[in-house]
């Protein structure tokens, strides 16, 4: 990749869909933008300046239940000055059957002017970012992506793994088929330059073999054999049965993460899981709360993140 | 240039075409020459009178009039999205004279009234309309329709399209009841065990987007079912939509066999592929976009991807499978191009692609799509039009010809001309179709079916 002068200020898209429209410059800026928004809000040093979204309306439009990741975009809209609206849809016209471009276009024309959308069908966002004037921010979108994830598991993992993750190696484990944290973190992993290696039952990392920088691994332990850090997905409860896993105990059996099992990683290897957990299925109450854990460092960053990606979307037709 | 539509309870045409390519597969013959038809009749030179309307066909060509065995009319039940009349309308734009409706209307053509009513409904329709009626009582899958008073009352094929026959038990009974009554089993090869939940074909493009995928299984084993009970039971069985080459593999095998088995294919499997839901817009015959090329590394265009329009069933092909039917066209391995034309109105395809209602419009675009093939040196302009005409009306008991005394049942086209697909060009009252704003190779100027002008663009034949 050349070097490209792509700062901060540069990196103006109307949307945010997926990790895989920002070219490692901008990869790059975003995350120091965002470690340095961090450190800012650390020590209450926000000010005025900083809220760049004054007079800007951020609608919120989680589709599917989420605590994370609606309160940090929640909370990074209000630290950068933005009016908030939520569509709560248990309590809109979506349970009267309203279609999505139809809801998306209602909080256009009532003023807002960026959504935030989780929703349960990959791809929705899309046709949000093409049928509406809106601008979109991804925030999840069936097992398609969830590129802010991405963005805060790659400040956390440069953070613990001390700058750089040009040739480190990443281990992702767990039910990547179905995982849209996982997609989008191999886009960026790999962008950064960083060599994943993913393991999981075979039903749920079929066909990732083909993704360029990414090794599937064998079991196990090949899987956390020379991982820098690992990471561990949710197991979604409901694909238990017949999607390849017999069981719950199967599943943790094979590929649950415990203290000793880490050892197969390099020394003191960080573990990270975008949550909720699963406590005991994926990786042991112990690990979780444990020293290796950042699984709280992701949540911190993930309002850092997102305050560094919202103003981009803004500055894209404010300035 | 005025485009106009007639219809079969016209007065019959009468018109000469100097100078017009006229491809025959009927008679295996491509000359040019004049074409005369006097009071809806071919006749040879030297009986044409004077004073009939002189066409100047040169640069033009005239074939035998299409036939699609596959298209979704949505009458009744769902009359926003087509009629009889605007289908109709459709196909003769798209120089089909013959249209075979699906029977998965609301209700469903699954009664000898129904039949006999769509039957009546398109006597002043632009093209023939023939009914497929459906195998089973309200296309459930459980038990089999009087198909030989259907068959009495019109249906020329059976099929409970949409879906395939559920249990082999039932589709041996199916085979075996139809099968003295000369008409196909007209058989949406797909397993629902392994097809259920998915929404695009399985491969790279499908891990990348997160889409669950159709594994090309699903048709092969309903395929390799249905060839078995054939093969004991001797009923005709045809195959449609066919998207794998595993698949097409099984039927060539079958035909050396002598199996009673035929098949079509589609032309969105020929031409387009799973990459097209990533937001490519590549044939499958043109170089491979930088999407297709590397599904995992490029980023997709927002501006395309997950378009519901792209959601088909089956879905839309990898790209091998796609080269391999259109082979298998050239070979003559595949007996018919058949268009699945779904209309659906926006609200079922400007969704969610999850939610998007599978199919896309086909009448139209059939004949471009194919030349398009032709021009990139894939596909003879004879197997083309074989797939097109001769081919497919053949599997329904239709005769096509250009042949003097015969009567005119053609379409003229002009092979160099190009037109963009776009709300106001089609005729379909849905305008579902990936290929929206692109411009395709290949002008209908004239369709004539029973002697009679269904579509005149600008030829003055229709005033």
């Amino acid at each position: 990749m050349t070097a490209v002068a792509a700062g901060p200020r540069t990196w103006k898209r109307r949307h945010l869909l997926d990790v895989d429209q920002l070219t490692r410059p901008e990869l790059e800026a975003i995350l120091d933008e965002a470690a340095e928004l961090r450190k800012q809000r650390a020590n209450a040093e926000l000010d005025e300046a900083a809220r760049r979204l004054r007079g800007h309306t951020v609608g919120l439009a989680f589709y599917e239940p989420s605590t994370r990741t609606r309160v940090s975009f929640e909370l990074a809209a209000r630290e950068l000055g933005a009016t908030v609206v939520h569509l709560s849809v248990a309590g809109s016209s979506v349970v009267k059957g309203e279609s999505l471009i139809d809801s998306m276009l209602t909080l256009e024309r009532a003023g807002v002017h960026t959504v935030v959308l989780r929703h349960a069908a990959a791809g929705a966002p899309y046709l949000v970012a093409r049928a509406t004037g809106l601008r979109v921010l991804n925030a999840g979108d069936g097992a398609h992506a969830h590129p802010t994830q991405a963005l805060l598991d790659a400040l956390t993992l440069r953070e613990a793994l001390g700058g750089s993750l040009e040739g480190r190696t990443i281990a992702i484990v767990g039910d990547v088929a179905h995982s849209r944290v996982a997609r989008s973190n191999l886009h960026a992993l790999t962008r950064l330059g960083a060599r994943v290696v993913l393991g999981g039952p075979p039903s749920w990392v079929v066909g990732f073999h083909a993704w360029p920088g990414v090794r599937v691994a064998a079991g196990l332990q090949d899987a956390l054999h020379d991982a820098e850090a690992v990471m561990t997905l949710r197991v979604q409860l409901e694909r238990i049965g017949g999607d390849g896993v017999g069981s719950l105990r199967e599943y943790t059996r094979r590929w649950g993460l415990d203290e000793e099992r880490m050892s197969w990683a390099r020394p003191g290897a960080p573990i990270l899981h975008p949550g909720p957990t699963n406590e005991g299925i994926e990786l042991t109450a112990e690990l979780a709360a444990g020293e290796r854990s950042l699984i709280g460092r992701q949540v911190s960053n993930g309002v850092a993140v997102r305050m560094a990606v919202l103003p981009h979307l803004a500055a894209e037709v404010d300035r | 240039m005025t485009s106009r539509f007639g219809a079969l309870t016209d007065a019959p045409a009468s018109f000469l075409l100097a100078g017009v390519r006229a491809v025959d597969p009927a008679a295996g013959s491509d000359t040019v020459r004049d074409l005369a038809v006097v009071d809806g009749r071919i006749v040879n030179g030297a009986g044409v009178p004077e004073g009939i309307p002189r066409l100047d066909g040169h640069g033009l060509v005239v074939a035998p009039g299409f036939c699609d065995l596959h298209a979704h009319l949505r009458e009744p039940g769902m009359e926003g999205a087509e009629t009889i009349a605007s289908g109709s309308r459709a196909a003769a734009h798209g120089g089909f004279t013959t249209v075979c409706a699906m029977p998965n209307t609301d209700p469903p053509l699954d009664e000898a009234a129904r039949v006999a009513w769509i039957v009546s409904l398109a006597r002043d329709a632009s093209a023939r309309v023939r009914v497929v009626a459906a195998v089973t009582h309200g296309r459930v899958g459980e038990a089999l329709t009087d198909v030989g008073e259907l068959t009495a009352n019109g249906a020329v094929a059976f099929s409970d399209d949409g879906a395939a026959i559920p249990t082999a038990r039932l589709a041996r009974s199916a085979l075996l009841g139809i099968g003295p009554l000369g008409v196909p089993l007209i058989e949406h090869a797909e397993d629902p065990t392994l097809a259920s939940g998915t929404l695009m074909r399985s491969g790279p493009v499908a891990t990348r987007l997160g889409l669950a995928g159709w594994p090309p299984s699903a048709e092969l084993v309903i395929v390799e079912r249905d060839i078995a009970l054939a093969e004991e039971t001797g009923g005709r069985l045809h195959l449609t939509h066919l998207s794998t080459a595993a698949a097409l593999d099984a039927v060539r095998r079958a035909k050396d066999r002598g199996v009673r088995v035929t098949c079509d294919v589609t032309p969105h499997h020929l031409a387009m592929s799973d990459a097209w839901v990533a937001g490519d817009r590549a044939f499958s015959w043109e170089a491979q976009s930088d999407v297709a090329s590397d599904p995992f590394g490029q980023p997709v265009d927002a501006q395309v991807a997950f378009d519901g329009a792209c959601r088909v069933n089956p879905p839309l092909p990898a790209r091998e499978d796609a080269l391999a039917v259109l082979r298998g066209l050239a070979d003559g391995s595949i007996d018919a191009i058949a268009t699945d034309h779904a209309p659906h109105p926006p609200e079922r395809t400007l969704v969610e692609f999850a939610e998007a209602a599978p199919g896309m419009i086909g009448l139209e675009t059939a004949l471009s799509i194919g030349l398009a093939a032709v021009d990139a040196g894939c596909l003879s302009l004879a197997a083309l039009l074989t797939a097109l005409s001769t081919g497919p009306a053949a599997l329904i008991g239709e005769e096509r010809g250009l042949g003097p005394g015969t009567s005119a049942d053609m379409v003229v086209f002009d092979p160099s001309g190009r037109w963009r697909v776009d709300r106001d060009t089609l005729a379909s009252r849905s305008a579902n179709t990936p290929l929206l704003g692109r411009g395709l190779p290949g002008v209908v100027r004239l369709t004539v079916a029973d002697g009679r002008v269904m579509f005149d663009e600008g030829l003055g034949l229709l005033v």
